[in-house]
């Protein structure tokens, strides 16, 4: 779920909300069991930032009283987590077994075909689009599975692939 | 105490509740091999995360095999260390970690100390039955003190845990996953440019060579084949109680007069002695003692010698920077006397005389480094090597130190007092210099017994004590070793500026005699207690026991740096610290 906005555009505003958002776990900077809070405030700075650079890294250390290395050695480990800034439409494809089995590779293929980046590297020249490979996502049913910044699209084929994401190129 | 009853291998043994199936082994004397397994000196702390699966062991009535180092006892358990299902599950484990292991053990820097390799040797590895992908990690260089190739880690996070939990430095991380994990700093960044404090005790506990010191040891082999550079060597306290280790010497026996016609036999110019220099230490730090403790100011005082720890409260304590001595530390006071002082004395201009210091330390290599301690370009120490570095050196040029008569150290930088050699155990500093603070405070010299202060003595991470500095006056000071230790004591002095009135600090717990350079003593207590002794009975041998009775050290002041905290002492001898 990204919500791909840079880090510099509203950037006050943005650590503001993250600040906000640490304010209510009540943390005990002092208690050993705060570590069991990061991977919440990552979640909530992705969110927020649209990826995970250093900054961000060594902002949330600081604000949960951990050394930069413990956060981003949990960074590097998730899947989930990017250090580096998404497209303004993230096109994740589902590769957990059932959406494999039914072609969801041939509909990944397809996407970095024709938007021209290769899944989980960088964004599209203009910006719009990302591509990242996911695991299961839980929808096995209607498997092969892509998202759109979230949204789900079921029963996908490499041909409507290409017209999802043409849509989302009209809107620019 | 609960105790439990359990068989391993059909021998019962009862144990304490809380011991693990490997320490009720090891109580049999049943050796079940481990890898990631270890026990870090004088911290409490152990590295068993039960990742690397060597020591399996199989329990009846369990479905599957148990890590020995993580499994606890229980009441009637049946251990069976050598059955075949676990001698096979060993063997696939340790193949499985060489298929991604580099296959260079005759180039490797641990060659011979690699305990990878020394498992290979005991499972009789023969042949890796698998074939694979193996990783290649650019080796990290960026510091001048540790090198990181990663392409050597086997995951066993010991470097992780020691410089996390006992050092509490925080610079390492497991990063990534899967077949890329790896222990990592930060984003990857290059060590440089963390909060490291480059005391080595990651090196020290790195089972492969993924974790070395940045060696020097070829541009010292230069310098001493250059006949146009006078090279002359100074060795650190605690090199003479661990360098015998290599040699066949009983664990932590002194063997200073060896060591120094070792050096002598390897070429250079004149073998001198770090202790001299401590000397000097105590002349300057203790004046500077006597000083805040008469005006009240910028107290506790806190020892500056240890570079790592320099390093540590640089990054993690800026507000309490005005604390520390401003002494250089006895490497870096002694490399400064030898291109001033020594260098007009045999009329060799400071850029042709080369100061090579062994050390049992890899910080002592990034202090020698920093720019402030190189005036006008030419710095007061060339290059480094630690304990173990010049021991492969000793093996190079074929020296065998057991086969060497005792030599003296040259004059004028040789000679040290008792004092002096006490600098490499933690507590040895502050009482180097309690000795002449009472003396010079005074003007009467400590008698018979009361030159021991065994209250600051021990190999405890922290010892707090009373000492008396003169006759009905006492001072509150603290002794800590380990970092971990350290920003424990700093907080407390954060809270309460009062509490003491002086600090001994060393990054390493024990002290130097377990520096990140030194002869490794693979979590062996024992042996680090004996160098404890060893540097005592060096203490002890010596007629002279204060640095300010050291006859080389008054003439020094004579001769050439007037008053101890005058103003060349001050410009030759100190520094500045900086907020990181």
């Amino acid at each position: 779920m990204c919500c791909c906005k840079k880090l510099s555009e509203g950037a006050a505003e943005k650590f503001a909300e993250l600040d906000a958002f640490i304010d209510t776990l009540n943390v005990d900077l002092n208690d050993e069991r705060r570590r069991g809070r990061l991977i919440q405030v990552l979640h909530k700075a992705q969110e927020i930032f649209g990826y995970l650079p250093r900054e961000i890294q060594q902002y949330v250390a600081q604000k949960l009283n951990l050394t930069e290395a413990q956060v981003s050695g949990v960074v590097s480990f998730y899947n989930y987590f990017t250090t580096e800034p998404k497209g303004k439409y993230c096109v994740d494809v589902c590769m957990g077994t059932a959406c494999y089995v039914k072609g969801s590779e041939k509909v990944l293929s397809e996407l970095e075909r024709v938007l021209g980046v290769k899944a989980d590297t960088h964004p599209t020249e203009d910006g719009l689009f990302s591509i990242s490979a996911l695991r299961c996502v839980g929808a096995c049913g209607l498997a092969p599975v892509m998202m759109v910044n979230g949204k789900v699209y079921g029963k996908v084929t490499p041909a409507k692939a290409v017209e999802i994401v043409n849509e989302y190129k009209k809107q620019g | 105490m609960k105790t439990v009853n359990l068989t391993i291998n059909g021998k019962a043994v009862t144990v304490p509740a809380s011991y693990t199936v490997l320490e009720a082994a090891r109580q049999l004397n049943i050796n079940i091999p481990t890898l990631c397994y270890c026990a870090h000196l004088g911290s409490g702390v152990s590295n068993k995360p039960a990742s690397c699966r060597i020591c399996v062991v199989e329990i009846e009535k369990r479905r599957n095999l148990a890590p020995a180092c993580a499994t606890p006892v229980a009441e009637g358990m049946v251990v069976h260390t050598n059955s075949l299902r676990a001698l096979r599950a060993r063997r696939t484990v340790l193949e499985l970690m060489l298929s991604d292991h580099p296959q260079d053990c005759l180039t490797c820097p641990k060659n011979q100390h690699c305990e990878l390799q020394k498992l290979a040797v005991e499972f009789g590895i023969r042949d890796i039955e698998y074939k694979g992908e193996i990783n290649n990690f650019p080796v990290d260089e960026s510091s001048n003190a540790i090198m990181r190739d990663l392409s050597k880690c086997v995951m066993c996070r010991r470097c992780e845990t020691v410089c996390t939990k006992v050092q509490t430095v925080g610079t390492l991380t497991g990063y990534g996953r899967g077949f890329k994990a790896k222990v990592g700093t930060a984003s990857m960044i290059p060590l440089a440019d963390t909060s490291c404090t480059f005391c080595g005790q990651c090196v020290n506990v790195c089972p492969v060579g993924a974790i070395t010191g940045i060696s020097y040891v070829k541009k010292v082999w230069a310098a001493i084949n250059d006949p146009s550079k006078t090279v002359i060597v100074q060795t650190a306290p605690a090199v003479r109680v661990a360098v015998g280790q290599e040699f066949g010497f009983a664990p932590g026996a002194p063997v200073t007069g060896k060591l120094v016609a070792g050096l002598r036999a390897l070429g250079f110019d004149k073998v001198f002695d770090t202790n001299f220099s401590a000397d000097l230490t105590i002349m300057e730090e203790g004046t500077e003692i006597i000083e805040r403790i008469k005006s009240g100011k910028d107290l506790p005082i806190l020892t500056s010698c240890c570079p790592g720890w320099i390093n540590f409260i640089e990054h993690n304590f800026p507000d309490l920077l005005n604390i520390p001595s401003s002494c250089k530390s006895p490497q870096q006071m002694f490399g400064a006397i030898a291109k001033s002082y020594y260098a007009e004395k045999i009329g060799v201009k400071p850029e042709d005389l080369i100061v090579v210091s062994v050390m049992p330390c890899q910080a002592k290599k990034y202090e020698a480094a920093r720019p402030e301690f190189a005036p006008n370009g030419v710095r007061d120490v060339d290059y480094v090597v630690t304990t173990r570095e010049l021991c492969r050196m000793f093996n190079e040029a074929g020296i065998n130190l057991a086969n060497m008569d005792d030599e003296e150290y040259d004059s004028p930088l040789g000679a040290s007092a008792g004092a002096a050699d006490i600098f490499g155990v933690t507590g040895g500093v502050l009482e180097a210099a309690c000795r002449s603070v009472y003396a010079l405070l005074n003007g009467k010299e400590l008698e018979g017994d009361a030159i021991n202060f065994r209250a600051v003595r021990g190999l405890d991470g922290i010892k707090e004590a009373k000492v008396e500095i003169a006759p009905g006056k006492t001072i509150n000071v603290a002794v800590c070793s380990g970092l971990g230790n350290a920003r424990k004591v700093l907080e407390m002095v954060r809270a309460d500026k009062n509490r003491f009135q002086a600090i001994e600090i060393m990054a390493c717990p024990g002290g130097c005699i377990n520096g990140g350079g030194q002869p490794f003593l693979h979590g062996d207590a024992e042996l680090l207690e004996k160098r404890m002794k060893g540097l005592y009975s060096e203490d002890e041998r010596k007629v002279i026991r204060c640095s300010h009775n050291n006859p080389d050290i008054q003439a020094l002041y004579k001769e050439f740096l007037g008053e101890p905290g005058g103003e060349k002492a001050h410009h030759l001898l100190h520094t500045k610290y900086h907020s990181k």
